[in-house]
């Protein structure tokens, strides 16, 4: 079923036979993907499809039913936002979840602030530290000292992004990264995720919009209704056959030419 | 309570350079806009009565007042904050301040003397003590309750309303206690509950050397990561403002003398002679308002220097994003609840150390003049917004507009009129506020 990467070497992430049900439905049944470090993974599926509930799972948000979890071929226990953040495992959230009321600083050290001798807030070295890291990913931003609320949706995303970099994630999860934004702060959003690529951070990507999949990612693991429908390399497939794994969950070599040209309808 | 926000100058237009408003060079320096606009406030409250008033006012007499009766108010509205700010609400603190203060009389006035004999130096302690602890787990006894099984904090703490103030009256059977130990009274004020001229100035000259130092280490952390100083003029201006404000609140403090009758007693009683033209003997600052002064003091340093303090701000500003930020956000919840309860018996041991008398009525309607304080100080109901030295302005309005209007003798149902439109006015013109610098 699943298309195996032509990477060599042990995957970054691998999670195996995951389950997750809320009473009854089972919102991810047996879903097995991975990633290897220098990869963006598109996760793509429909509205319902399971992809949040699943990246949930690997960054703790969300207890899994069954299924093993492997970073770097080791077997992992997630239990919770802590424990993934611990692993190197970074998450985007879809609502950016920022503490709208507080500056970048704040919100990227949230929950790891960094401390003075006395026990103390350290806020100077952590706008300090805040100010590097946006130096090197957005030279431009320079709101540190506003709440998030008043900052635009692409310097918001920076900021979330900034802090992901500034603790070193080795596994990025990036749930709908540029659905909020406009297009020149969507082209900012790639930029930033070709470079974290480029310096080996695996990034697994939940996109609706197939474009910005077509465009980022390296391989696409399609879901529908908590399944897996597989996972292909994106060079070897055509965006219509992406968008019939979507909709009617057949790979593109079982589905035939006449429920392509029905996707077009 | 409201904020001034100089409106762009003509002359803006006119000249070159970049468009600045007053407002908005002061944000760029960190300087708190709406506190500068809730200071204007007051200062133009007690003008208006002290004209009205015909110059009694702006006295040491009702200064000194003023600053003992709203002591009270101003310590529980510091955790009011950090109540609110957390998008909780504590209705039960009025009652919670019946209990406590109850069984602190109690406990002094008629449980310990048996046991430790009548006049035992540390009855006043214990008392104190136990009252801050049972404050402490009947804050954390709601707060578990709201955390834990998810009961929203408007339910828990309307039902302690009722239940505190029930067992305020079932404590003592609704009898009033008198009166407390003589050491413990001195936490109300009163004549000989305050500091007297020289540690009143002692502690004037430690609170300036502390303004001084704050502003240059401050001026020192800052060069040191190389971030943009303050201009240095305006270092200098706030640290001339902040010691005269210290220094002349010692001396309006300093010029509140003993009344005669008890100068003269306290006089025979020293055997000081007493001069031509009467004894004066300056009061100098309450012990409610060094308590005070202590309270603000370690709330601003835990909300601001500690991480349970941003927490509490996270938590206000995004519950769902702190969680995911991996803050233990039920536990931070309880201990909010639970610094709110000790600071109601902090609260709870001033009011009945001034009336040295305990009754099971004791704290009714203090729930409500708390978070209209710390809301006219610009706490936001919707969370994540507020500040201390802000609700201890809130506090010091509503006790400035009750007080000047007793001066003026204005009856109390106009006067609960009059509290009553300055809370909605005063949180409209914050929404509006905040409105307009959301856009």
């Amino acid at each position: 079923m699943t298309i195996a990467s032509q990477r060599g070497g042990t995957p970054l992430v691998e999670m195996r036979d995951m389950s997750v049900s809320f009473g009854g439905v089972h919102a991810v049944k047996d879903v097995s993907i991975d990633l290897y470090p220098g990869e963006i993974l598109g996760l793509v599926g429909g509205n319902g499809a399971g992809k949040s509930t699943l990246v949930k799972t690997l960054s703790g948000a969300q207890k899994a039913d069954s299924g093993e979890i492997y970073i770097d071929g080791e077997p992992v226990s997630i239990n919770s936002p802590r424990d993934a953040k611990n692993l190197g495992i970074e998450t985007i959230y879809q609502t950016l979840a920022l503490a709208e009321n507080q500056d970048a600083p704040s919100n990227m050290f949230l929950g790891r602030e960094l401390m003075t001798r006395w026990g103390t807030l350290d806020d100077s070295s952590m706008e300090d530290a805040a100010r590097k890291v946006m130096g090197r990913l957005n030279p431009k931003f320079q709101n540190f000292k506003v709440p998030v609320e008043s900052l635009s949706g692409g310097q918001r995303q920076s900021v979330a992004i900034a802090k992901a970099v500034y603790f070193n994630a080795r596994i990025l999860i990036m749930d709908e990264p540029t659905a909020a934004l406009g297009p020149a702060e969507t082209d900012q959003v790639r930029q930033l995720m070709r470079q974290l690529k480029e310096e080996g951070i695996g990034i697994i990507m939940i996109s609706h919009d197939i474009h910005d999949v077509f465009d980022l990612a390296d391989r696409i693991s399609v879901m529908l209704q908590g399944r897996l429908v597989g996972t292909v390399n994106k060079d070897d497939v055509t965006m219509d056959e992406v968008l019939a794994m979507i909709i009617i969950g057949k790979l593109p070599e079982e589905v035939t030419t006449k429920e392509l040209e029905q996707l077009h309808g | 309570m409201s904020v001034v926000e100089a409106p762009p100058t003509q002359s803006d237009t006119l000249e070159p350079g970049p468009r600045r408003s007053l407002g908005s060079y002061l944000r760029d320096n960190e300087i708190d806009t709406r506190m500068v606009g809730m200071v204007v406030v007051l200062l133009a409250i007690w003008i208006v009565f002290h004209l009205l008033s015909g110059g009694t006012f702006i006295t040491p007499r009702n200064l000194w007042n003023l600053s003992v009766q709203f002591s009270a108010i101003a310590i529980m509205a510091t955790g009011m904050v950090l109540v609110i700010v957390s998008r909780n609400i504590d209705l039960s603190v009025g009652s919670m301040v019946g209990t406590v203060g109850m069984v602190m009389a109690v406990l002094q006035a008629e449980w310990l003397p048996p046991v430790l004999g009548a006049g035992n130096s540390w009855i006043w302690l214990i008392s104190l003590i136990i009252g801050v602890v049972l404050g402490a787990l009947i804050g954390a006894f709601q707060g578990s309750i709201v955390a834990y099984v998810g009961v929203p904090s408007f339910i828990v703490t309307l039902g302690g309303l009722l239940v505190w103030r029930g067992f305020a009256w079932l404590t003592a059977s609704g009898r009033t206690i008198a009166p407390m130990d003589p050491t413990f009274q001195l936490l109300g004020g009163g004549s000989s509950g305050s500091l007297g001229e020289t540690g009143s100035w002692i502690v004037g000259g430690v609170a300036c050397v502390g303004i001084v130092a704050l502003l240059l280490m401050g001026r020192r952390r800052r060069r040191k990561f190389g971030f943009r100083l303050r201009p240095a003029w305006l270092d200098v201006v706030l640290g001339v403002l902040g010691c005269a404000v210290v220094l002349g609140a010692v001396w309006v403090m300093n010029s509140y003398y003993l009344p005669e009758n008890l100068a003269i007693r306290y006089a025979e009683e020293h055997g000081i002679p007493i001069p031509e033209g009467g004894l004066q003997i300056p009061l100098g600052i309450p012990y409610p308002v060094l308590i005070l002064v202590g309270v603000t003091l370690v709330m601003s340093y835990v909300t601001n220097r500690l991480r349970f303090g941003r927490y509490v701000f996270s938590i206000g500003g995004n519950p769902e994003a702190a969680s995911l930020a991996g803050i233990k956000t039920k536990r931070t919840i309880v201990r909010v609840f639970m610094t709110m309860g000790i600071l109601v018996a902090v609260s709870a041991a001033v009011s009945i150390a001034r009336l040295n008398a305990a009754v099971s009525g004791l704290g009714t309607l203090n729930e409500l003049y708390v978070i209209a304080a710390a809301v006219i100080g610009g706490t936001s109901l919707s969370g994540g917004i507020g500040t201390i030295p802000g609700a201890i302005l809130g506090a010091l309005v509503m006790q400035s507009l009750q007080s000047g209007m007793v001066l003026i003798g204005v009856g109390a149902p106009v006067q609960d009129v009059v509290l009553g439109v300055t809370l909605v006015v005063a949180v409209a013109i914050d929404t509006i506020y905040r409105r307009r610098a959301a856009r």
